[in-house]
């Protein structure tokens, strides 16, 4: 069928931005509505085999260590099924370096059993700066490495590569692999060779792979300054600066040139408190009309007062459900999400942007990049006057927080406390999506439980596993 | 999205920001492709809102020469056709200029063989001093068997070939064909390393990418490598008549009326006489079109993104009702079809953004049989027929009606087939009087009959 669930294989040596795409992947998945989950195999691993004690692990002709990770491999897949069987998951990401041909013709016969698709991913880099960087970001800090001693962790991770570069069979697009669907990113998305998509989703994800990359930037967001309308209470509109809204533009400039952001790109809305903002920073700008605030149609330019005394009922209803929400004859914060999706995407493929836009906006762009779902979105606090500094880190986003001590209203309005009553005639959006957060991602594994049926009938029981003398111990369970 | 900027300091060369116009440029060998995807990717683009042009150096050349005689033309040694050849290019970039720079233009497309580097380095160089950006899709093919199916597709047609017999057109074509051989240098992952582009091989079997700098790139490597080209057709058509039409009320979730039944039974015969290959079924979500597609006796596919446009407050309402409840709203969708929007509902410029999963998905398929509504059907309708946002509202889909796209040279071919099961009318012209002070009378003027 043409949406059966899908699976996507990474593959790639250690150090080759496997997991980083994986996260990216799932977030901008589950941001546009398709429920995504990652299975990290590492994570299996470490459930498994609680030390991490050196490189050797990883040895191809370390038998014991091999069985132990294909069996993590099998549990994996197993939570796979599970997930998008029946849990309602509709990709499934499977992060793991399955560098052999042996590996992905394992998970291609589960994929054929299961009635998936499988799409792979691959990275390949040879730029060994790239990989010390990589290193350093994110192996320093993994668990595997506790005493997180530098050019111990650089050394014996570098052996660990060595270990799969003996086995290492790469995607062959001219012979082997010429019928399967995969993705090669050569060198941190340089260049890409794509053979065979097969949907819908999957040009959606080359698409969007196309689109990232991994050198640092930061991404500055703010709002326009202080505007009349602020000032009055009134929502919407096309008003100009107050004079405290003059005055933070000044400090914005300021705060630009104390921190020396070289290359910063400046970007606003149509709207003119933006424009006037962008104005005072003396450097090249660039409006997007797409930046706009959100429509608030026929409430446009009133009070929260007035709204709730012209049109008392739809103010409960906002309340009640302020992401689908739409104004009459304006837009929902569901149909912002929408619109911003090409400002997201550019801003992945950016270098450093300074966004200076308005409140609802700023919302959905950061409810993107810090991994918030619907429900916290509408509510996220996006105050005036404060430059919100967003930098990627290893797998997230570190957030700081600058206030630019210009003072100002407050125009943020909390979820209202205590139980709104579910109005019936409330409309439900009937054709419509809704971003979910990538949260509890990784499923605990279940190497030992009862009631881990392996699937193939030639995995070993888990009593294989265990070394020798231990087995009379466990009643043996004979599997098919 | 384009907006405006200033540089700080004078320079000679215009600023390249985010949003710059965009020169997609087409690369390969003749009958490989390059058209038809210049004009697909032309569609796409003003489809989803970009303004898009395309230029092909073939028409100025026919312009200029008024009469093609022979592939001589394309001689490599012949000095005259290399230079009306250059004065042809130059003279679509110019118009490429006055398209991007002047007439607000966002893409566009220039379509030509641009085989050699040293011709591909020219327009870059234009690009540069105007400040556009440049992507170049190469089409790569060496199967003999895509070639020929080519030539007598879209050769054979074309106003060169006018006045030959067939045979004689396909030999001069591949004389001509040879012309472009010996010169031909292909983007070159060494050579052509810091150059944007996206080469084709085989047909989309593979695509190498390099170095894709903004958004609209990779959205059209996105649906470069959603679009095929082998035979097929789509079919489109509504549900079966449902309780709702027969009431003359719009929207809601109503099942088939006794006609409506038997609408899908016939349906079911013509699909088996059609014998067609491999095909799939589509609906929404709605009953209407479960119910229609559950009397085909084969499995198909539910999508929510197929459901009809939402009426919001309007929903299960009669036209004849909303005039009553809502003249002013009645009168404003009269005034711009296509951009109003139903108070808590939906707009068609709505509608065509929550169907391009499924148009893409449509590319990529083969044979499809979409059962869908009215609303609905007119967006796919106008995206294959390349219709305007001022006609979309008002196509003609009727009830009981099967529409049969066949992709056919540049375009699509359509055949209607009624399958003799009457119904209601529920098509409703626009009225000639859409002022908002006018008369119930003249509003609904175009109603159709109903119970």
């Amino acid at each position: 069928m043409t949406n059966s669930p899908t699976m996507i294989v990474m593959i790639g040596l250690p150090a080759r931005g496997k997991t980083y795409m994986s996260k990216k992947l799932t977030r901008y998945l589950n941001w546009i509505g398709v429920p995504t989950k990652v299975f990290n195999l590492g994570v299996y691993r470490r459930e498994a085999v609680r030390a991490y004690k050196s490189y050797d692990f990883f040895r191809h002709d370390n038998e014991e260590a091999m069985k132990i990770r294909k069996q993590c491999a099998l549990v994996a897949l197993q939570d796979v099924r599970v997930y998008l069987t029946e849990e309602g998951g509709q990709i499934a990401v499977f992060d793991a370096t399955n560098t052999t041909r042996e590996r992905r013709d394992l998970i291609q016969a589960f994929v054929k059993e299961n009635g998936f698709k499988v799409f792979f991913v691959e990275s390949v880099c040879d730029d060994p700066d790239v990989i010390a960087a990589n290193i350093l970001e994110v192996k320093v800090s993994s668990p595997d490495y506790p005493e997180k001693h530098r050019e111990r962790v650089m050394e014996d991770f570098l052996k660990r590569i060595e270990c799969y570069k003996v086995t290492y069979q790469p995607l062959d697009p001219d012979d082997y692999d010429k019928d399967l669907s995969f993705i090669k990113v050569i060198n941190v998305g340089q260049r890409f060779l794509v053979n065979r998509v097969q949907d819908y989703i999957q040009s959606k994800i080359v698409y969007y792979l196309m689109n990232i990359h991994v050198h640092s930037h930061s991404i500055y967001l703010c709002r326009h300054g202080e505007s009349n309308h602020n000032v009055e209470g009134r929502i919407g509109g096309d008003s100009e600066l107050s004079p405290r809204g003059k005055k933070f533009a000044h400090a914005l400039r300021d705060f630009i040139e104390e921190y020396e952001l070289s290359d910063l790109k400046v970007w606003t809305s149509q709207l003119r408190r933006t424009i006037q903002t962008a104005e005072e920073l003396s450097v090249p700008y660039e409006q997007w009309k797409i930046l706009n605030e959100i429509d608030a149609g026929v409430c446009e330019e009133m009070t929260y007062q007035m709204i709730q005394e012209t049109f008392p009922e739809e103010f409960a209803l906002r309340d009640q459900d302020k992401y689908h929400y739409r104004y009459p004859g304006g837009e929902s914060y569901q149909d912002l999400v929408q619109r911003l999706e090409p400002v997201i995407m550019e801003l992945e493929r950016q270098g450093n942007v300074l966004v200076i836009c308005h409140q609802a906006v700023m919302r959905c762009l950061l409810a993107y990049f810090l991994d918030k779902g619907a429900d916290d979105l509408p509510y996220m606090k996006c105050p005036l006057h404060t430059v919100l500094k967003l930098t990627p880190v290893a797998y997230g986003c570190k957030v700081e927080m600058f206030y630019l001590n210009v003072e100002a209203v407050n125009t943020h309005r909390d979820r209202p406390l205590g139980k709104v009553p579910r109005d019936s005639a409330l409309i439900h959006r009937r054709n419509s999506y809704t971003p979910l957060s990538s949260y509890d991602q990784v499923k605990r594994p279940r190497l030992y439980s009862a009631g881990n049926q392996p699937w193939l009938p030639l995995a070993p029981t888990p009593s294989a596993l265990m070394p020798e003398r231990l087995q009379s111990q466990v009643s043996g369970r004979v599997t098919g | 999205m384009r907006g405006s900027c200033r540089p700080n300091n004078p320079r000679d060369r215009t600023v390249c920001m985010t949003n710059c116009p965009t020169l997609i440029v087409t690369v390969g060998l003749p009958a490989r492709g390059k058209t038809y995807i210049s004009k697909k990717l032309t569609r796409y683009l003003n489809w989803i809102g970009v303004p898009t042009k395309e230029f092909n150096v073939g028409d100025y050349r026919r312009e200029c020469l008024k009469i093609y005689k022979s592939f001589e033309f394309f001689r490599p040694d012949n000095e005259e056709g290399v230079k009306i050849r250059r004065q042809c290019a130059m003279s679509a970039l110019n118009d490429v200029r006055q398209y991007l720079s002047v007439e607000g233009g966002q893409v566009a497309v220039f379509d030509a063989t641009n085989t050699t580097r040293d011709r591909r380095g020219t327009i870059m160089k234009f690009a540069e001093q105007n400040g556009f950006k440049v992507f170049f899709v190469e089409s790569v093919c060496e199967d003999p068997e895509v070639i020929a199916q080519n030539i007598v597709q879209v050769k054979l047609g074309n106003p060169d070939y006018m006045n030959c017999s067939s045979e004689e057109a396909i030999e001069d074509f591949m004389e001509r064909i040879k012309c472009y051989e010996t010169s031909y240098q292909p983007l070159d992952e060494d050579l052509d390393s810091d150059v944007s582009y996206i080469k084709i091989m085989d047909v989309g079997r593979r695509y190498l990418v390099n170095r894709v700098v903004d958004h609209i790139q990779s959205r059209i490597v996105y649906y470069l490598m959603n679009i095929h080209i082998t035979p097929r057709s789509i079919y489109l058509c509504r549900h079966g008549e449902s309780d709702l039409n027969i009431k003359g009320r719009i929207g809601g979730d109503s099942g088939l009326s006794s006609r409506g039944k038997e609408f899908a039974k016939r349906l079911r015969s013509f699909l088996e006489e059609q014998k067609i290959k491999d095909l799939k079924i589509w609906t929404s979500q709605m009953k209407r079109t479960i119910q229609t597609a559950e009397c085909l006796g084969v499995p198909y596919e539910q999508w929510k993104s197929l459901n009809e446009i939402d009426a919001g407050v309007c929903e299960e309402m009669m036209y004849e009702e909303i005039q009553e409840h809502f003249p002013l709203e009645f009168a404003l969708r009269d005034q711009d079809k296509y951009r109003y929007r139903y108070p808590k509902g939906e707009s068609y410029e709505d509608l065509v953004q929550r169907l391009e999963p499924v148009i893409m998905e449509l590319e990529r398929q083969e044979n499809v049989l979409v059962i869908c509504h009215q609303a609905v059907m007119r967006c796919l309708l106008a995206y294959f027929l390349d219709k305007t946002s001022h006609e979309l509202p008002y196509l003609k889909c009727p009830l009981h009606t099967v529409l049969k796209l066949t992709p056919v040279a540049y375009g699509c071919k359509v055949e209607s087939v009624y399958l003799g099961v009457e119904s209601v009318n529920t098509h409703r012209d626009r009225p000639e009087n859409v002022n908002v002070q006018r008369s119930t009378e003249d509003a609904l003027q175009t109603v159709p009959a109903h119970l």
